[in-house]
């Protein structure tokens, strides 16, 4: 640790920027809504718990100055986010799950690469390693630990369109195989992140190895964003991102509230 | 108006929002236990009186013995064939059920397996006509005769003191509480067939299109409406907006998962299923149950029927789907204190059990299964004749005879007696 002397002021200017609006704080997060779709898996396996609400009191018999609610979901329900142990490539790592993980690393840069005009003409776009490399030609090479987002406008979709799902599965955009191994044995990144319902485009079951986003990201240690709201608030690259899951025992995701720091356009 | 030729049901028209709905007044409630008795028999439609064999004849009204011979008596099935020998149209009476009902046909049958007894008139029969006789329940849910020309007639259902006893769709406002379900569709067609007014059809997650959304959504007098059983909020909000014209209620949720507590087992599964169909039914009835009380001779169409499409293994456990069983015994035992809760009200509790389905989550279960068409034909056919436990299919006709000749007997066959 720094000696206090040299510490003194290190965020000052960041308070300050925060209080003047100079530093933008943007929300990431849909709102945890029992409506909000969640993935389908074939109806045999265990399913996601949508978000559901009961209300305990509202100012009467139950309690009379108080009111409130619980509610029930699932660890992957609404914008969430995914540690290492829920694929199974990730079950044996150190600090895989959400309680363990280091914290250090649910904050960082934050790198947002614009698939908006591929993923128009084609709901199946998979973002490949050139797609990669032309957003480092313009802004310059991914920074090692930061985390990637992938921006497509999906979040604009609201139900059926949404999640999308036809006879032969869901039809979604996501990362090609060889673009998520670039990031990770290349770029070094935190985590990925996408607007999708997951890290993984709907036909990635047919990939090679499947699910690949799930599978190299949880397999090398790094994270999973999904369900991510309005990507395109953000820069490409100069953000500050913050992802923090619930402190769940040995849990394997939450759902969270993401934030980022934007520096001011206006 | 009764009693004055073979009038048409009138159409229900829009209320006038001026005028004070009808309390749901109901006739007397008070009978001996004996009587009591035979509203079970009434409420599966069976008609069954006290019976002497050494007599050869059944005993009205019912007694300990016999008063021929002083033997046990039994109750059975008899013939149900009899000759109308007398009548009365009761223009005034003290009880404030019928003095909202005036005038009202009541007369003497002679029936053909021995005793005379009183019985409500259908308005085709006339005096020295012979008839058939139906046991009803009437809006008190106790027993009452009635008695037929036809009771299998095209027009039968036209009569509006036996409208009082049975739960007709036709021209009545029907909420299907899950219309994806595979009984879902073919209630909603074979609903509007019957005349319903309008069918208003649930259907939860509508960001899952599948072919029998598409196809509720071409069917005539379908409404599809927005109703997830596992969400309290759902539930609250249609009421609020549908509440108040929902005549006929059918519970049509199911979850049927193979599994128990060893083998198959899944908590999550089991919650889910618990959650859906338990809770999901105390929902359901916590949020349409007071306005449909409160509409129970609300005119023509008036709120007459709660009912839940039940597994006849509510009864006993089917270890096959043990935890499917539980839930929809938990459900059995919660459509017993809705009953309660609604008597008084002349909103009768129905339960349709029936056995597996023709459907995916049956595909490794012997026949005989049951079509769901067939489930919607019965259950509409149960309502027509206002029936309070309808049993639908061999497997549930099966079960439920058993269930009722030694329910031990039937839970040692369904766990390891060879026989299910």
């Amino acid at each position: 640790m720094s000696k206090p002397d040299q510490t003194a002021g290190l965020l000052d200017n960041l308070a300050l920027d925060l209080a003047s609006g100079a530093v933008e704080v943007v929300d990431l997060t849909h709102t945890l809504d029992p409506d909000f779709p969640v993935i389908i898996l074939p109806p045999e396996f265990g399913q996601c718990a949508r978000f559901r609400m009961e209300e305990v009191s509202r100012y009467d018999a139950r309690g009379p100055a108080w009111h409130w609610y619980n509610f029930s979901c699932g660890e992957h329900t609404g914008t969430h986010f995914d540690a290492p142990i829920h694929w199974v490539s990730g079950r044996d790592l150190p600090h895989n799950t959400v309680d363990s993980l280091p914290v250090q690393k649910l904050v960082g840069r934050v790198c947002v690469i614009d698939c908006e005009a591929e993923t128009q003409g084609d709901e199946d776009y998979e973002m490949d390693r050139a797609k990669i490399e032309a957003f480092e030609a313009e802004y310059g090479k991914i920074p090692p630990q930061s985390w990637v987002l992938m921006r497509t406008g999906w979040s604009r979709r609201r139900g059926a369109d949404y999640v999308n799902l036809r006879e032969d599965g869901a039809h979604s955009p996501g990362p090609a195989t060889e673009a998520v191994r670039f990031l990770v044995e290349d770029r070094d990144i935190i985590g990925f992140g996408t607007e999708c319902i997951g890290t993984d485009s709907g036909q990635a079951a047919h990939a090679d190895p499947p699910y690949p986003a799930h599978y190299i990201l949880h397999g090398a240690g790094r994270y999973g964003l999904q369900c991510l709201n309005g990507l395109d608030r953000l820069p490409p690259t100069g953000a500050i991102l913050l992802a923090a899951p619930l402190k769940i025992k040995h849990g394997t995701g939450s759902p969270l509230r993401v934030l980022a720091l934007v520096p001011s356009t206006g | 108006m009764a009693g004055t030729g073979k009038d048409k049901l009138p159409q229900p028209v829009k209320k006038n929002p001026q005028l004070k709905t009808a309390a749901p007044l109901v006739p007397p409630l008070r009978r001996s236990r004996l009587g009591l008795r035979l509203a079970g028999f009434a409420a599966r439609g069976e008609f069954c009186l006290p019976f002497c064999a050494a007599c050869d004849k059944a005993v009205w009204p019912p007694r300990d013995a016999c008063p021929g011979c002083l033997a046990e008596l039994d109750w059975r099935e008899v013939d149900r064939r009899g000759e109308l020998i007398a009548e009365s149209v009761l223009e005034t009476s003290p009880e404030l059920y019928f003095r909202g009902r005036m005038p009202w046909r009541i007369g003497t049958v002679q029936l053909a397996c021995g005793p005379s007894i009183m019985a409500h008139l259908h308005q085709e029969v006339q005096v020295g006509e012979q008839v058939e006789m139906g046991l009803h329940l009437d809006k008190a849910q106790r027993a009452v005769f009635m008695a037929y020309k036809n009771r299998e007639g095209s027009s039968v259902n036209e009569d509006s003191q036996l409208r009082e006893l049975t739960s007709d769709p036709k021209y009545r406002r029907v909420l299907i509480s899950d219309a994806r379900s595979p009984a879902g569709l073919a209630l909603a067609r074979a609903l509007a067939a019957a005349e319903a007014k309008e069918i208003f059809a649930g259907v939860a997650e509508s960001w899952r299109r599948d072919a029998v959304l598409e196809a509720l959504e071409a069917l005539d007098h379908v409404t599809i409406v927005p109703l997830d059983l596992t969400d309290s909020g759902s539930v609250k909000e249609l009421a609020a907006e549908i509440g108040g014209k929902v005549d006929i209620l059918i519970h049509t949720a199911d979850q049927p998962r193979p599994g128990g507590l060893l083998d198959g087992s899944s908590l999550t599964l089991a919650q889910e299923m618990q959650d859906r169909l338990v809770t999901g039914y105390m929902r359901l009835a916590s949020q349409f149950g007071p306005a449909m009380r409160g509409r129970g001779a609300d005119g023509v169409n008036s709120a007459t029927a709660f009912v839940t499409v039940l597994s006849v293994y509510a009864h006993a456990n089917w270890p096959s789907y043990g935890t499917h069983s539980a839930c929809h015994a938990a459900v059995y035992s919660l459509s017993q204190c809705l009953r309660a809760e609604m008597l008084g009200s002349g909103v009768r509790v129905v339960n349709a059990y029936i056995g597996p389905l023709e459907q995916d989550w049956y595909e490794s279960v012997l026949p005989p299964k049951l079509d769901p068409q067939r489930l919607a034909r019965d259950l509409i056919k149960g309502l027509q004749q206002g029936l309070e436990d309808i049993y639908i299919g061999d497997v549930a006709r099966d079960v439920a005879s058993r269930f009722r000749e030694d329910a031990k007997l039937l839970e040692i066959e369904l766990t390891g007696g060879g026989r299910e």
